[in-house]
């Protein structure tokens, strides 16, 4: 139950960053373009997403425990640490550069294009690096 | 220069955030790329994790792998992107991409949607940075560089 549910979830998630444009490499790159040649949409995709998502968490959190697992599982961090600016520091460096964060990246992988091809097993070594980095 | 797409865009949004509640109420989780995607590779933590999670996250990537398929074949759709081909650049992007995301805890999906939809205080600092210096590289590219 839990496999179909996820696999659904992807593919809603992966048919909302083709539709939105967000799988799309030049479309970010001119997002980020702000004095040049900028295309607000990806504002729009931000939009759209956190609104859909703001109201449908109270929504879900008015029950007491998911319908699939025993408890939410919300992170309760507040504090900002190093980390928490290093990080999406670099990711933004690296999302600058290619035009690709981790969702676009893996949904792009089946249209086969050869950034894209190289771009993912390079975010997997890096991501594997950063937990291997973290678990020491 | 792409179209600008405010519906479309803003549409595709909406489902973003579809999956995301169904994620919270379904599972319980924040759907974070991410956090999904790293933690199919090693080192496996001990009991932090049991096959089911596993194959669930398994099949989530799938999904998103298959999405742009079907927007293709059924909707008939053909789903365009330009994408660099130049190797270099895109190996470091995507390094960076990867160890930053993990290292920061979240991405564009995690911080940037699940996490100001939760006014989280550290995904809204992320969310900051990582737009900050994604507009920064931009104008160096373009504009001092390029320019």
């Amino acid at each position: 139950m839990s496999i179909l549910v996820n696999l659904a979830l992807g593919l809603i998630f992966g048919v909302g960053l083709v539709v939105s444009g967000m799988s799309d490499p030049a479309k970010v790159l001119n997002f980020l373009d702000l004095a040049g040649s900028f295309d607000p949409s990806l504002a729009f995709v931000m939009g759209g997403a956190v609104l859909v998502t703001f109201i449908g968490y109270r929504l879900a959190w008015r029950r007491h425990t998911p319908l699939l697992a025993p408890r939410f599982r919300v992170p309760s961090r507040t504090d900002i640490d190093a980390r928490l600016i290093l990080g999406p520091a670099l990711f933004g460096i690296g999302w600058g550069l290619g035009g690709f964060c981790p969702g676009p990246a893996l949904t792009s992988l089946g249209l086969g294009a050869a950034g894209t091809l190289v771009f993912v097993p390079a975010m997997l070594a890096g991501m594997w690096a950063a937990r291997r980095l973290a678990s020491d | 220069m792409t179209e600008f797409t405010p519906v479309a865009s803003f549409v595709g949004g909406m489902l973003i955030g579809l999956s995301a509640v169904l994620m919270m109420l379904f599972e319980g989780r924040i759907a974070g790329i991410s956090g999904i995607a790293s933690r199919l590779l090693p080192p496996y933590r001990e009991g932090a994790e049991n096959g089911s999670a596993f194959a669930g996250r398994l099949a989530f990537v799938a999904g998103l792998v298959a999405a742009p398929l079907l927007v293709g074949t059924v909707a008939g759709v053909p789903v365009i992107q330009t994408v660099s081909s130049n190797a270099g650049l895109m190996i470091a992007a995507g390094l960076l991409v990867g160890f930053g995301s993990v290292w920061g805890g979240g991405c564009t999906s995690g911080h940037g949607v699940c996490g100001i939809a939760r006014l989280s205080p550290r995904s809204l600092v992320a969310t900051g940075v990582f737009m900050a210096t994604g507009f920064l590289t931009v104008f160096v590219l373009r504009h001092v560089i390029g320019g």
